[in-house]
């Protein structure tokens, strides 16, 4: 019976009409690819092929550290010459060299850095004004009076916008302050420009000792906000053999070109906030 | 006259194409994370959907239907839009850089975004004049608009806020967007 009725199971639609519409649209397809053919060489942009070469030589991470519109961006901006060629702060010297050889330009090594948090107050060794319920972000909880609930009012609030700023896992709140992991960071600077205290500052990789205090208050009520703080009494200075660390509105800062990381600032300073790296 | 503004109106807010009807949700989705991103998508998808309506329109009218072929709408329909967005694009890179650099990222992702075709079929199938049409596309367009930025503004605050932990990612912006859906249709009285 089936079998009885399969030629009339082909014949049941119209051959003529598919190969019709077929063939519209294969006309169609045609014109149409030959319109954009012609629409591309018409509205043909030359692009700069070392732009592409340069492309190829960089992470390709799009942080943005450069200040471009991602990798794509710088790449533009160094073909045209608009951007320098040791302008991605993650690529390493080598793909900065490789740069320099497609532009033709020598480049100066340039130092690594990493980011480093200005803040040790720790849960134990400060705590909070007051028991804050809000959103979990630093930038909105400055909106409260007192510059956020932590007792130091320079201090790190540890609710991690600058967590949530690093693509590259560099920076984690570790007991309520933020802590960089120096081999990870590659000196974007997102954190640097999310924290709302400024606590963040980018300092050479290799740097001997650090400050690890932002506050400018006076040393007796930097005891009474947090147990290690800065308190300015300049001690560390007359210890510098170099005069690279000095202290201007009571907080110690060290000038890294002049320091030769022989540590004494660090041995003799009683809050113990010079910290060895 | 006054039919034009309530096609406006109503394409816009009533039968809003995606809250309502559900059409181009990828990129509602996808390119709402920032509400400056999300406006300058809605603005292309308003530029894309008007050329891309008013081309259909042509085609359909001057070629399907003097050929008897209206029963090949759709696959002419999705070439047809293909075809001119590319070319919009390529046109945009050369003409004006500024619009490119601004939108012309978002362009491909336009392209087959059913919200287009949806459009473009539903004019034919309204069986509206040329005006009436291109009205219908402003208004879908711009209710597109209006919801994009609106789902941009609500992700940007959920940003901060303590999302349990099943919930984070697409399953709250789900949810949002249903709440969005049942919101807007407050509007369904309107016209």
């Amino acid at each position: 019976m089936i079998a009885n009725s399969i030629p009339y199971m082909v014949l049941a639609f119209n051959i003529q009409n598919v190969l019709i519409g077929g063939a519209f649209v294969g006309v169609l397809g045609l014109i149409l690819g030959v319109a954009l053919g012609i629409v591309g060489k018409v509205f043909f942009v030359k692009v700069d092929e070392r732009e592409g070469q340069v492309r190829e030589c960089l992470p390709g991470n799009n942080c943005g550290g450069c200040g471009y519109a991602g990798c794509d961006g710088l790449a533009a901006a160094i073909a045209k010459g608009e951007a320098p060629v040791n302008g991605c702060p993650v690529a390493n010297a080598e793909a900065h060299a490789k740069i320099g050889e497609i532009m033709g330009q020598a480049v100066d090594a340039a130092e690594k850095k990493v980011a480093f948090v200005k803040c040790s107050g720790t849960c134990d060794k400060t705590e909070r004004k007051y028991n804050y319920y809000g959103l979990s972000d630093c930038r909105k909880a400055m909106s409260v009076p007192g510059s956020g609930d932590k007792l130091c009012s320079y201090g790190c609030l540890g609710f991690g916008s600058c967590v949530d700023a690093c693509q590259f896992d560099a920076i984690h709140v570790v007991d309520g302050v933020a802590v960089v992991d120096k081999e990870k960071c590659v000196a974007c600077g997102k954190c640097v420009s999310t924290c709302p205290k400024a606590l963040i500052e980018l300092i050479p990789y290799g740097a001997p000792q650090a400050v690890a205090c932002s506050s400018k208050d006076k040393g007796k009520d930097v005891r009474v906000a947090c147990k290690t703080g800065c308190i300015g009494c300049m001690i560390c200075t007359k210890q510098c053999e170099t005069g690279a660390i000095t202290v201007t509105d009571n907080l110690a800062k060290i000038d890294y070109e002049k320091c030769n990381g022989c540590g004494k600032c660090a041995e003799k300073c009683p809050q113990k906030i010079i910290i060895a790296r | 006259m006054k039919e034009l503004i309530l096609i406006l109106i109503g394409s816009a807010l009533v039968n809003n194409v995606v809250l309502s009807q559900f059409l181009g949700l990828c990129p509602f989705l996808g390119v709402s994370k920032k509400t400056k991103t999300a406006a300058s998508m809605g603005f292309a998808v308003i530029f894309v959907i008007m050329i891309a309506s008013a081309v259909t329109y042509a085609v359909h009218y001057q070629i399907l239907v003097p050929l008897g072929m209206e029963y090949m709408q759709t696959i002419v329909f999705i070439l047809v839009i293909a075809a001119l967005v590319q070319m919009i694009e390529m046109m945009l890179k050369k003409v004006s850089p500024a619009i490119y650099s601004a939108l012309g990222v978002y362009l491909p992702l336009i392209t087959t975004n059913c919200a287009v075709l949806g459009v473009a079929i539903t004019n034919i199938q309204d069986g509206s004049t040329f005006a009436e049409s291109m009205m219908n596309s402003l208004g879908t367009s711009t209710g597109f608009l209006i919801a994009i930025v609106i789902m941009a503004g609500i992700r940007e605050r959920l940003e901060g806020n303590d999302i349990p932990k099943p919930f984070r990612g697409m399953p709250i912006v789900l949810i949002t967007a249903g709440l969005m859906a049942i919101a807007f249709c407050g509007f369904s009285g309107i016209i």
